[in-house]
């Protein structure tokens, strides 16, 4: 699977408050039924909490969502 | 539903039937379609029209004595349309005609003996389907008085006679019509059709064919019996186009009485409602025909008759774009996907189940049933998208929790006559008046009354979840028996059409019949202004209920208004079906579009129209907002509460009832509610919108100051949380203020699960 690139802003200013560490991009899972993906998002390096930003969520994720609903 | 099942609902819908005039026309002309053209001023598309279905368009457009004429709908309304008229108009100023392609020859020829209208229709269509014919007259001279033609200008005659030939037509001057002729013809070529109006089939000595296909005890042989005098030139013109398509079948060894039950004029099915046309007369014909704008005027007339009945009547109907016989196609289409895009998702669960079409559909055609079947095949299948439902059904949840839900006797009491059941909605949108009324029943309802606190089931019902339905219509049903089987009285006119069907033995009786007839209240409100009385949608087929709201506004000297649809045709508010949930865009329009429709402040019975017409921006009362005012004040309408205002409205009912009557603990409130949490007004606002909940936000924030589940950004006070509390991920974005609570500024969700990150 390859990796998707659906984010262009930087996000080396947000930070996890448990860890103090800097988000920085990984490649992660997303699972929607039965239908699996592979984004790169910002997330913590050490805990690997996620960031998934305001216009990804109600943009292309929902986009995709409603897709796989449909499906 | 199966393809035979797919055809009987379809069938049900005459959308598809043709007008009227079409049916009755001999040759099916859709004067329909002709007039719609012609009053956009594109003579050459109408002209097209003509050409596509008559035989000799040149000829018969001048000729044709319009027998639509009195089957026209407008006959009704001022006077048929002057096809007659429009057609010659039509025929002198068109500019265009389009060309003629015939069919590949078939190596099959046919002789036609005459040359009347019959005669030359009859070789028109063979020609053009590739058969070589001949045309047997006396003489070519007698073409104009065989065929009606003396009125018609001879280089018209001339031209289409030419278009005949170029169609490889020939004309064969060589002998009187007679049976000699006829089986001389008949040993040389392959079919024979005997024109009546040069030689009948009583002349002929042949018994009298089957007049649907001409076919005589000669094989091959093709006849009519002779005209009546005064036959209109479009039905001669039918005659040979029926001998043609005999001759075409016979040669293809097709059946020759196959589906033909509609050749001859014929009844349509179409209704179409006039009840709202002013009559209009036809325009007048000047001696020299219509001309551009006097042709434009009349075809104008044209009511373009359809039925739409329902459609014109229902924004989801409309919105879809199509009418209810498009849409059960579409619907079994989805059903039947395997792989690929279920396009009709949005469809299916976009119907309000009002019943409102099916009521004014001539066919009672069953929509409905067609929608809520295929809700339940899709959750049968697992195909059911979840975000459709899943909010009301989590409502529905809540509303049965122990934090709303309520099933006791009348404190001091050991059994009951009656039981108040307001739903779930009513003590969401209007717990004070809940309060109220049920202090009122205790006191004035002979032999004691409960309360039960719980949901009808509905949400269930309407998406389709019929597992989810019954469990809770036997969780209702365990509540009223534990109760002692007391009268059930409904506030809420979906409870009680639920009821009705699915809890059978139990007594029910309306809030407004036991007022009416145990006592009102003591001191009802009545504003000044004048009011408009809604009827919800599922009291459509409660006579009896309407009629005892309407004796109990008598009984408060109150005469509302109704609007247009009302009754056993009133419109839904948006609520029903759970369109808000499937399609929130339009159950907003649904519920505008109703509002609009009430004159003044609107009054209404059930708490869900009421604060849908509300949010649409409408002044609405409910019937117990007047009954069981806050004060002795005229009531005023109140906003709708919001999605998470409505939860807090029935937990806090509960809460005071069992404080204050029974006297017991309530539930413990949730941890997540010890936080001290503002939102501001644009937080408040998006959270509506996106259907996110107070308690969704806190336990969220509850959950990530737990867990740590934060993130912060640099130069910022603002920060994020995140909890996946099941199957919805919310993002809260907060601030802490000095005192340690949360302000919220922003908050978003998405379904899409995070399930790993890579290192
Ligand atoms: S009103 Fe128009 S569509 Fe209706 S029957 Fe007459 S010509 Fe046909
Ligand atoms: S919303 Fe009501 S009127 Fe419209 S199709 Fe559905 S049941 Fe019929
Ligand atoms: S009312 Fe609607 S469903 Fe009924 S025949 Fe007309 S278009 Fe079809
Ligand atoms: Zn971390």
């Amino acid at each position: 699977m390859s990796t998707l690139k659906v984010l262009s802003e930087d996000f080396s200013n947000w930070t996890c408050e448990a860890c103090g560490e800097t988000l920085v991009p990984r490649p992660v899972t997303l699972d929607y039924l039965e239908s699996r993906f592979r984004v790169e998002l910002p997330a913590c390096p050490r805990c690997g909490l996620v960031l998934v930003p305001e216009s990804l969520a109600l943009g292309k994720m929902a986009e995709v969502e409603r897709l796989l609903e449909d499906k | 539903m199966d393809q035979a099942e797919l055809h009987r609902i379809e069938a049900r819908c005459i959308q598809e039937e043709p007008p009227r005039c079409r049916a009755a026309c001999p040759l099916h002309v859709d004067a329909r379609e002709f007039c719609t053209l012609l009053a956009a001023g594109r003579i050459d598309a109408a002209w097209a029209v003509l050409c596509r279905t008559l035989p000799l368009p040149g000829i018969l457009a001048r000729i044709c004595d319009a027998p639509c004429r009195a089957a026209c709908l407008r006959s009704q309304c001022g006077g048929g349309i002057d096809m007659a008229a429009l057609e010659r108009f039509c025929a002198t100023s068109a500019r265009k005609t389009p060309p003629l392609h015939p069919l590949p020859s078939r190596g099959k020829n046919a002789a036609i003996i005459g040359c009347g209208l019959p005669a030359l229709a009859a070789a028109w269509d063979l020609a053009r389907k590739g058969f070589a014919v001949r045309i047997h007259c006396r003489a070519m001279a007698d073409i104009p008085a065989s065929a009606y033609l003396e009125d018609c200008p001879t280089d018209i005659v001339e031209r289409e006679l030419e278009r005949l030939r170029t169609l490889g037509v020939t004309f064969v001057e060589d002998a009187e019509p007679a049976p000699k002729l006829v089986e001389a013809l008949l040993a040389a070529t392959d079919a024979v059709f005997v024109d009546p109006r040069a030689c009948p089939a009583e002349a002929l000595g042949i018994p009298a064919p089957d007049p649907t296909t001409l076919e005589t005890t000669r094989p091959g042989l093709f006849a009519a019996p002779s005209p009546a005098p005064g036959t209109s030139p479009a039905a001669l013109a039918a005659l040979g186009r029926k001998a043609a398509l005999s001759i075409e079948r016979l040669m293809q060894g097709a059946s020759l009485t196959a589906g033909r039950e509609r050749e001859a004029p014929f009844a349509s099915r179409l209704y179409t409602n006039i009840s709202d046309v002013a009559p209009l007369a036809p325009v007048p014909v000047p001696p020299t025909g219509y001309d551009d704008t006097s042709a434009r005027e009349e075809a104008r007339r044209c009511l373009r008759c359809e039925c739409m009945e329902c459609v014109r009547h229902c924004a989801y109907l409309e919105h879809f774009k199509g009418y209810p016989k498009t849409y059960a196609r579409q619907i079994y289409n989805n059903a039947s996907i395997v792989m690929g895009t279920r396009q009709a998702n949005t469809l299916i669960n976009s119907c309000m189940l009002c019943g409102l079409c099916e009521e004014l559909c001539p066919e009672h055609f069953p929509m409905v049933a067609l929608c809520l079947d295929a809700r339940r095949d899709m959750v049968q299948r697992g195909k059911m998208p979840p975000s459709a439902h899943e909010f009301a059904l989590r409502d529905m949840t809540f509303a049965n929790g122990e934090s709303c839900a309520v099933a006791k006797l009348q404190p001091g009491t050991t059994t009951n006559r009656w039981v108040f059941f307001p739903g779930c909605q009513l003590p969401a949108s209007a717990p004070d008046a809940v309060e109220r009324t049920y202090a009122h029943l205790r006191e004035t309802l002979p032999g004691g009354t409960a309360l039960l606190l719980r949901c009808c089931g509905a949400p269930a019902h309407w998406s389709g979840r019929q597992d989810l339905f019954a469990a809770s219509v036997d969780a209702l049903r365990a509540d009223w028996e534990a109760l002692g089987t007391p009268t059930l009285v409904t506030a809420c006119p979906t409870c009680a059409q639920m009821l009705r069907e699915h809890l059978p033995e139990a007594n029910t009786a309306s809030l407004w019949a036991v007022l009416g007839q145990y006592g009102m209240p003591p001191s009802p409100a009545v504003p000044a202004g004048p009011l408009c009385l809604h009827d919800p949608c599922t009291t459509r087929h409660d006579d009896a209920l309407r009629a005892q709201v309407r004796t109990l506004c008598a009984a408060l000297g109150i005469t509302p208004t109704e609007p247009s649809l009302s009754g056993r045709l009133t419109e839904c508010c948006g609520f029903g079906g759970l369109l808000a949930d499937a399609n929130a865009p339009l159950a907003a329009t649904v519920a505008a579009r109703r509002a609009e429709k009430l004159d003044g402040t609107g009054l209404t019975y059930c708490a869900m129209c009421r604060d849908l017409l509300a949010q649409a921006g409408k002044p609405c009362l409910h019937l117990l907002d007047l009954l069981f005012p806050a004060d002795d004040t005229p009531p005023t309408p109140r906003p709708a509460p919001g999605i998470s205002k409505r939860r807090e409205n029935r937990v806090r009912l509960r809460e005071r009832l069992m404080d204050t009557l029974w006297r017991e603990a309530n539930a413990p409130r949730p941890e997540h509610e010890s936080l001290a949490i503002a939102y501001t007004p644009a937080a408040k606002e998006i959270m509506e919108k996106r259907r996110i909940l107070e308690s969704d936000v806190a336990r969220t924030l509850f959950a990530a100051k737990r867990d740590g589940h934060i993130l912060a950004r640099a130069g910022s006070p603002r920060r994020l949380a995140t909890h996946r509390p099941s199957t919805v991920t919310y993002w809260v974005e907060f601030e802490c203020d000095a005192a340690g609570g949360y302000v919220v500024h922003n908050a978003w969700s998405h379904r899409m699960r995070v399930s790993g990150v890579e290192s």
